[in-house]
């Protein structure tokens, strides 16, 4: 227990020594690392942000069912109980034609040319509110409710919200595929570096190697400084995000404000922070997993080396 | 215990420079290898330390047969080996003081007792007024006796120096041998490879001769 521990400590300080012992290569990179990852960071905090706000602003959502025109008082009666005992339906209100008009009719600019026609144009309607406001339920229910011989036309009045949130999910698609094209960037960079660590340390290695390095003893601390300076870029790329949101939060909440809306932006939750933190922390790691696994081979006594000569 | 029987090493060259090596050195023994330059002693150094593979024979070092060691094995073998390397491999980054402590960071002790040791074997060969130097200030006998400390710290139950004695002095020459046989009288198997015969001159040690990659004697 203690010479494991002694043996991380180890690799732990000359870890850190390495990243001091270079300190404008480890700033560069750790600022390279940091500006990649601020680029899908902050496009995700944005759309997050834009769903909140779009959740906030469209409300729950309901369905309007306007009736064919010459549906009678029978069945309006048969379509409501249809819907009371409908499982996705929470409640619904009856809006007769006549009561839609008087409706209308309460516009400035529309009672006059109201009054103009012969006939009430208006369909019986249905205002529906849904228990589930999740996309896919709201789809099949509209398709359900279209296929009703009453039905003249189905409409949702949040269609624009649906719209965004599919635009929102494209978007988060487009930003974790940006942060997953840049983690490979995150990976070749901690190679390269580790690669080079382990070229001008070459002796070093050598040398714990002939006095009785293991294998595990020699990766270590590269594995460290990999998993280390790849953290600290996520912490960049945090810190980074949450400057710039705080630039642009200030202008918009006063902007928002004029619209009487509530919109402020959050940074990542801890949840997503964590996520940043440890999945930068993970690529660094196999960066510089990857580079050991290249470069140590080159080190290696010829005691392993010979091997196939030998037999 | 050390053992070779049949030991041939042929270099990728095509260059045999081990012919059908035998000997056993019991624990505790101090040795000397000779022979003239390119006889092979290296060589047969570097078998002992699984750091060249014998082309054919078998060499055994206390009860385990090298050529079933994995990389691990290997190197908690070489953990009971201090070596002196006809080459020294300094690091020449770090100070006195660290260079011996890498044998002992390597086997994970603690910094305290490490620390401990590390000046003991510096105050053996009488380095220890150096030991925050770096190497680079240090005299050509001063580097040899900090190679024997770094091989000496980690208390191997093998010693294995590669002419630990070749750019020294008749004196200083003598400091190191006079080093070599206190850590024989307690108890540590050493191996000295040297072409320098002048410093056999009274001893009473074992003598294995090479010549053209074959023992002599
Ligand atoms: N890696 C190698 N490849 C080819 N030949 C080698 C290698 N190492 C040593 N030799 C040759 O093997 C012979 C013995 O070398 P070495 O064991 O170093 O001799 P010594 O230490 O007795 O001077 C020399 O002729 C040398 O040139
Ligand atoms: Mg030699």
């Amino acid at each position: 227990m203690s010479i494991w521990f002694s043996h991380h400590w180890h690799a732990l300080v000359s870890a850190l020594r390495k990243l001091t012992d270079a300190p404008i290569t480890s700033l560069l990179n750790i600022v390279v690392i940091g500006v990649a990852f601020s680029l899908p960071t902050g496009a995700y905090i944005l759309l997050e942000n834009l769903q909140v706000f779009s959740g906030q602003v469209s409300g729950a959502p309901q369905l309007n069912l306007f009736l064919a025109l010459d549906t009678d008082k029978n069945k309006i009666a048969e379509l409501e109980s249809r819907l009371t005992q409908h499982p996705q339906i929470a409640s619904f209100q009856f809006i007769p034609k006549n009561v839609a008009l008087q409706q209308l009719k309460k516009r400035d600019g529309l009672a006059d040319i109201i009054d103009d026609l012969a006939q009430n144009p208006l369909p019986d309607a249905f205002i529906i509110n849904v228990k589930d406001a999740a996309p896919e339920s709201l789809e099949s229910l509209h398709t359900e409710i279209q296929k009703w011989p009453e039905a003249g036309y189905v409409q949702f009045n949040s269609a624009w919200t649906r719209r965004l949130d599919a635009l929102l999910k494209l978007g988060k698609l487009a930003a974790l595929t940006l942060a997953f094209l840049l983690g490979f960037a995150l990976v070749a960079i901690t190679f390269n570096t580790v690669r080079l660590q382990i070229l001008t340390r070459r002796d070093e290695i050598e040398i714990s190697k002939l006095i009785g390095a293991t294998n595990d003893f020699v990766r270590r601390p590269f594995l460290y400084f990999g998993t280390i300076q790849a953290a600290i870029g996520g912490i960049t790329a945090w810190l980074i995000t949450a400057f710039i949101l705080h630039l642009i939060s200030n202008e918009l909440t006063s902007l928002a404000k004029l619209y009487t809306v509530d919109l402020r932006l959050h940074h990542l939750s801890s949840e997503d922070s964590a996520i940043l933190l440890l999945s930068s922390a993970c690529l660094g790691w196999f960066g510089a997993w990857l580079s050991v696994a290249n470069c140590l081979w080159k080190t290696e006594s010829r005691w392993f080396k010979d091997t196939k000569y030998t037999h | 215990m050390i053992s070779f029987s049949g030991v041939y090493k042929r270099y990728l060259s095509g260059f045999e420079a081990l012919k059908n090596i035998n000997f056993t050195i019991e624990p505790a023994e101090m040795v000397f290898i000779t022979g003239h330059s390119g006889a092979g002693k290296s060589t047969l150094l570097k078998l002992i330390a699984a750091i060249e593979r014998p082309t054919t024979g078998s060499i055994v070092i206390n009860g385990q047969n090298l050529a079933a060691l994995n990389s691990n094995e290997i190197s908690f073998l070489r953990r009971n080996l201090g070596l002196v390397f006809q080459d020294q491999k300094i690091l020449f980054d770090r100070t006195v003081f660290d260079n011996v402590l890498l044998p002992l960071q390597i086997n994970g002790f603690d910094f305290k007792t490490a620390t401990e040791r590390v000046y003991a074997a510096l105050d053996k060969v009488g380095l220890l007024k150096n030991a925050k130097s770096r190497p680079i200030t240090l005299s050509g006998s001063e580097r040899q006796r900090l190679c024997v400390a770094r091989a000496v710290v980690g208390r191997p139950s093998i010693l294995i120096a590669d002419e630990p004695t070749a750019n020294l002095d008749t004196d200083y020459a003598n400091d190191i041998i006079n080093i070599f046989k206190s850590l024989h009288q307690v108890g540590i198997t050493v191996l000295i490879a040297t072409h320098n015969t002048g410093l056999l001159g009274n001893a009473q040690q074992r003598i294995l001769a090479l010549s053209h990659g074959e023992l002599t004697l």
